[in-house]
């Protein structure tokens, strides 16, 4: 991130930076809007990946499923949220992961945002 | 001319389809979120408006990185929903109104916002699940002109430009000859985070005075940058900026006739206004 930009903890602004480092990622997220598309990743992952141009970092949080690295990657929420959606993951279950919470703890801690 | 009768702001979760499609209506997780609308439909049938004017922000369904707009009009004669990737249930299509739209982008542009013009719109979960909540039966007694908003890739327009699209928006419909009467709602929010180790952020107190600022202190969330607003309301929460461009897009006097405020939906801050048009 350039020198003064507003650093906000826990968060990473999805700016032209990520835009430019994440493209290939993001773009192989967005093809996944089409089911023929999700079962042709699920059939044989690395063959699909290579298709995308992942660079190793993209390709290894792909491979560890781990939603902070893919953010660290250059993946927007928006295009992730559709390869979390091959796996059956909703948002919480992705909240979990990044907080290193338990589905039912990251739930609660909604809930007591209620005050 | 036409005339502005009101306007709607509402959130607008994926799994809102899910519960819709499961008809979780009166599930005790669902039930404080749906009982919001059910007065907001009773007013639609008396105020029977014949175009709506829909703010959004696309997912990653019609738009991508290789061409990002930072405001987009449609101006198709029909609007089609589609896989979004997770499988709600896509909804049937929604009838245009061509003549409002080339109206709005004719003025638009004449007011210097340089928008996109979209004669094929594909409209994702933001446009369509407010749909259904409004009209329950998805048989759509309204024509609709849908307005984009860039919320994936930041710069994102400001705040205050928000507010003032909102306002050349609401220039357009009072210059439109037809005797029409028109609807205007935006979509998003309220706070929510889904991305980062911040995951699950939600501010209350901010929801609640930017919900009330809606009404006496309309240009209140202006005074905010776009950074400090995702530091307050989460990197999604950002989407209040659709409710800025409605609310821009309303008279300067409105009357709150409803609203509701609940936390969680998903991992979202669910928040409904109904505002009807004065003077």
């Amino acid at each position: 991130m350039k020198a003064g930009k507003r650093q906000i903890p826990g968060t990473t602004i999805f700016d032209g930076a990520q835009a430019r480092k994440g493209y290939a990622l993001n773009k192989m997220c967005f093809s996944f809007n089409d089911a023929a598309n999700r079962e042709a990743f699920l059939r044989d992952e690395d063959a699909y990946c290579a298709k995308y141009g992942l660079n190793p970092q993209q390709r290894e949080a792909i491979r560890a499923r781990n939603v902070l690295q893919l953010i660290e990657a250059g993946g927007n929420a928006y295009y992730l949220a559709k390869f979390a959606g091959i796996f059956g993951l909703d948002m919480q279950d992705i909240g979990a992961q990044q907080t290193g919470m338990t589905k039912e703890q990251f739930k609660a801690m909604l809930v007591a945002a209620r005050g | 001319m036409a005339r502005i009768i009101g306007g709607i702001t509402t959130s607008h979760v994926p799994a809102i389809g899910g519960a819709i499609h499961k008809r979780l209506q009166d599930d005790p997780y669902w039930k404080p979120f749906f009982d919001g609308y059910p007065p907001v439909r009773q007013w639609l049938a008396q105020a029977r408006p014949d175009v709506l004017v829909l703010i959004y922000n696309d997912h990653g369904l019609n738009f991508f990185l290789d061409k990002m707009p930072t405001f987009a009009v449609g101006a198709a004669p029909e609007y089609h929903n589609a896989d979004e990737g997770w499988g709600i249930p896509t909804l049937p299509p929604f009838p245009g109104d061509q003549d409002l739209s080339w109206h709005m982008i004719e003025s638009l542009v004449a007011d210097e916002f340089d928008i996109v013009t979209c004669q094929e719109m594909l409209v994702d979960h933001a446009f369509t699940l407010p749909m259904a909540l409004l009209w329950p039966d998805q048989r759509w007694p309204v024509r609709v002109v849908p307005v984009v908003i860039n919320t994936v890739q930041a710069p994102l327009p400001s705040a205050s430009r928000c507010f003032r699209f909102g306002q050349a928006i609401g220039r357009a419909i009072q210059s439109w000859e037809a005797d029409q009467r028109v609807l205007v709602m935006g979509t998003g929010g309220l706070s929510h985070q889904l991305d980062g180790t911040r995951a699950g952020h939600i501010n209350k107190e901010f929801d609640l005075k930017f919900m009330a600022s809606m009404i006496d202190d309309p240009k209140w969330a202006t005074q905010y940058s776009n950074e400090e607003l995702v530091e307050l309301t989460g990197t999604q929460g950002i989407e209040l900026l659709m409710w800025l461009v409605a609310r821009g897009a309303l008279p300067d006097k409105v009357e709150k006739l409803h609203s509701n405020y609940h936390i969680p939906i998903s991992n979202t801050a669910s928040g409904l206004m109904l505002m009807e048009s004065r003077g």
